[in-house]
């Protein structure tokens, strides 16, 4: 079946849309979204500035600007690229992939509150890593992977356990809390059984932080995310079809079980990739998603308007745990936590006035 | 198992799709066993019968949404199966009984999801794109509605863009699963005025499981009558629906009479000696 009729642009999306057609080539976004994802991307280039300027040791914006442009030599140059920039750089890279994994198991499960940190993923991502670290010690790839397996098993035992003819979302995101709580304790445990040293950089590092974090962790860090980031291009804008339910996914040429395994794993190698360098960082997955939607209006979570936002958002509350109280670094998790706490209540009841 | 009864069992083997001694069940549980049927090209059939007979299970299985234990399902020569689903998706297009609008999603936003199986990564709103969604919004009547939020819409006006979505994907081949429940009377004559449009003037395929029985009379070219996974009958709808028929398939005593605009069968349930004629 072919339409004659060709014309140019006529449909009405009732938002304003930018359509880029080269040779084959083609897409469509709107104008709303687009210049959301710039403004996150502008903002996180100017609290990156601010956020390498601060500490015991202040260098002025214009100063980081100058050692990043090559003019400034002095003991500035130290400071910026050996000490600040690793953590300031992993923040923006655990950010935006905790705000694509909080999409991806938001669109999975439609619902707000579907997000690896509260359905369990976090709490397993981390139980594997701390098994490889109570086993074999340490190492950016050994406990990562550790965090992956952690990660998938977690996800598929939460899958199994709420499966019961066909996925319901609110049924998986309890199942998910109480699998979350269990795993909990297993972690207490283990950091309580492990030798006292390792114990106290795992209890830090059970809350999320971004304290010491050196290249020899970016490198890793970023290798994996091109990674994940290749298969999720590869799979295609698949996700948006599968929010409109599995019948209608599969007419339109999804398989709907094919894809979601294949979301679930570039969801879970996200959060474990994050986990390994950063331990469980909450709140990130959970909100990212969510604002980037109200700011953009798109239907649905988007996963590039999600990235920017966690981007932001960790690097943000880096510079709040840093400076908060001066003296004290707090890990960057207690931050996010505590913001998390009064997102979570206000999604819980606006969720149950809902029903 | 055998058919009993499906009278027209020999195989017309130009037909675009259909099944060949289809086997579907859930779990260990057979709902359609053996069974075979042809979806007669530029035509409109109707699946009727009762609740749970599997007709929306041979729907589904029709559009490869149901993985079959036995048999299989043809569509153009090939197993459906073993076909490339986006590649299915082009010649064949299905309206579920229940889906979902993505929270804030507006009606043409939706309605572009229909073009998935058309597009590529890198090709991702073509002027095809364009021109088949402003199609589709316009053969159900909701261009007017194209900017406004799917969560505002009526229920009449939701399921004109769920059929939207559907024409958008430009398929020759349309299954509807009950695609009129949920309708008051108004919206279900007009949504079945518009596939028996989309039938005459595009020379689509149409398969709709139905519950009225006098619609699928009134619209149908073919009617096939299930009962426990199986067909009883199939074929014109004057030949099929008889008062025996409805009696065996439905456990229902009527009377049939003449449909006063159209001339098809019109079933009239026989009044029980509770119902008092009032003249």
């Amino acid at each position: 079946m072919t339409i004659t009729e060709k014309s140019r642009n006529t449909v009405d999306f009732g938002r304003r849309q930018l359509v880029v057609r080269v040779g084959g080539c083609s897409a469509r976004a709107s104008w709303r979204a687009l210049a959301v994802v710039v403004a996150l991307l502008a903002g996180a280039v100017v609290f990156a500035v601010l956020a390498i300027g601060i500490g015991k040791y202040t260098v002025s914006p214009s100063d980081v600007l100058g050692v990043l442009m090559g003019t400034n030599t002095s003991f500035d140059r130290v400071v910026v690229l050996e000490w600040r920039m690793p953590r300031m750089l992993m923040a923006l890279l655990i950010g935006a992939a905790l705000g694509v994994s909080g999409a991806i198991f938001q669109a999975l499960t439609r619902n707000a509150l579907g997000s690896p940190d509260i359905i369990g993923i976090n709490s397993g991502a981390y139980t594997g890593a701390l098994v490889v670290i109570a086993g074999i010690g340490g190492g950016y790839y050994a406990v990562a992977t550790g965090a992956l397996v952690g990660g998938l098993v977690t996800a598929v035992a939460v899958y199994a356990l709420s499966y019961r003819n066909g996925l319901a979302g609110y049924r998986l995101i309890v199942v998910g809390i109480a699998v979350s709580a269990v795993l909990n304790s297993v972690n207490q445990w283990i950091v309580i059984k492990l030798d006292y040293h390792v114990a106290i950089t795992a209890a830090v590092w059970q809350q999320g932080t971004l304290n010491g974090l050196t290249w020899s962790q970016v490198w890793p860090m970023t290798l994996c995310l091109f990674v994940v980031g290749a298969i999720l291009v590869v799979m295609g804008p698949q996700l948006p079809v599968l929010q409109m339910g599995d019948d209608a996914a599969g007419a339109l040429g999804v398989r709907p079980d094919r894809a979601r395994l294949g979301y679930l794993v570039a969801g879970v190698g996200l959060v474990a990739v994050a986990c390994a360098a950063a331990g469980p960082v909450s709140f990130v997955a959970l909100a990212a998603p969510q604002l980037a939607r109200r700011l953009t209006a798109s239907p649905g979570v988007a996963l590039v308007p999600a990235a920017a936002m966690g981007a932001v958002l960790l690097l943000v509350s880096d510079i709040v745990a840093q400076q908060a109280f001066p003296g004290t670094e707090l890990p960057v998790g207690a931050v996010t936590v505590s913001l998390g706490g009064a997102y979570l209540i206000y999604l819980l009841v606006t969720q149950a006035r809902q029903r | 198992m055998t058919n009993e009864g499906d009278t027209t069992l020999t195989t017309r083997s130009d037909s675009r799709l259909r099944a060949e001694h289809l086997s579907i069940g859930y779990d260990d549980k057979s709902v359609i066993a053996d069974l075979s049927v042809d979806v007669l090209d530029g035509r409109i059939t109707a699946i009727v019968g009762p609740n749970a007979c599997g007709k929306s299970t041979l729907l589904r299985g029709l559009a490869r949404l149901l993985k079959p234990s036995g048999g299989q399902v043809i569509l153009d020569g090939n197993d459906i199966n073993g076909m490339h689903t986006k590649e299915v998706a082009r010649r064949l297009g299905l309206l579920p009984q229940t889906s979902i609008a993505p929270e804030g999603i507006s009606v043409a936003d939706l309605v572009s999801r229909g073009r998935f199986p058309h597009q590529k990564v890198l090709r991702q709103w073509s002027t095809d794109d364009d021109a088949a969604v402003a199609y589709a919004m316009r053969a159900t009547a909701v261009t007017e509605l194209a900017g406004r939020l799917v969560d505002e819409l009526s229920g009449g006006q939701r399921q004109r863009v769920w059929v939207a979505v559907v024409l958008a994907q430009q398929t020759p081949l349309v299954l509807l699963d009950e695609p009129t429940t949920f309708l008051d009377i108004a919206h279900q004559v007009e949504l079945l005025d518009l596939f028996a449009k989309l039938n005459r003037e595009d020379n689509r395929t149409v398969v709709a499981v139905l519950h009225d029985l006098n619609h699928a009379c009134r619209y149908a070219d073919q009617i096939i009558a299930m009962k426990s996974g199986h067909i009883v009958a199939q074929g014109d709808p004057s030949d099929v629906i008889t008062e025996e028929l409805v009696e065996a398939v439905y456990g229902l005593k009527c009377q049939i009479i003449d449909d006063p605009q159209t001339g098809t069968p019109l079933v009239v349930p026989r009044a029980s000696p509770h119902v008092t004629a009032r003249r």
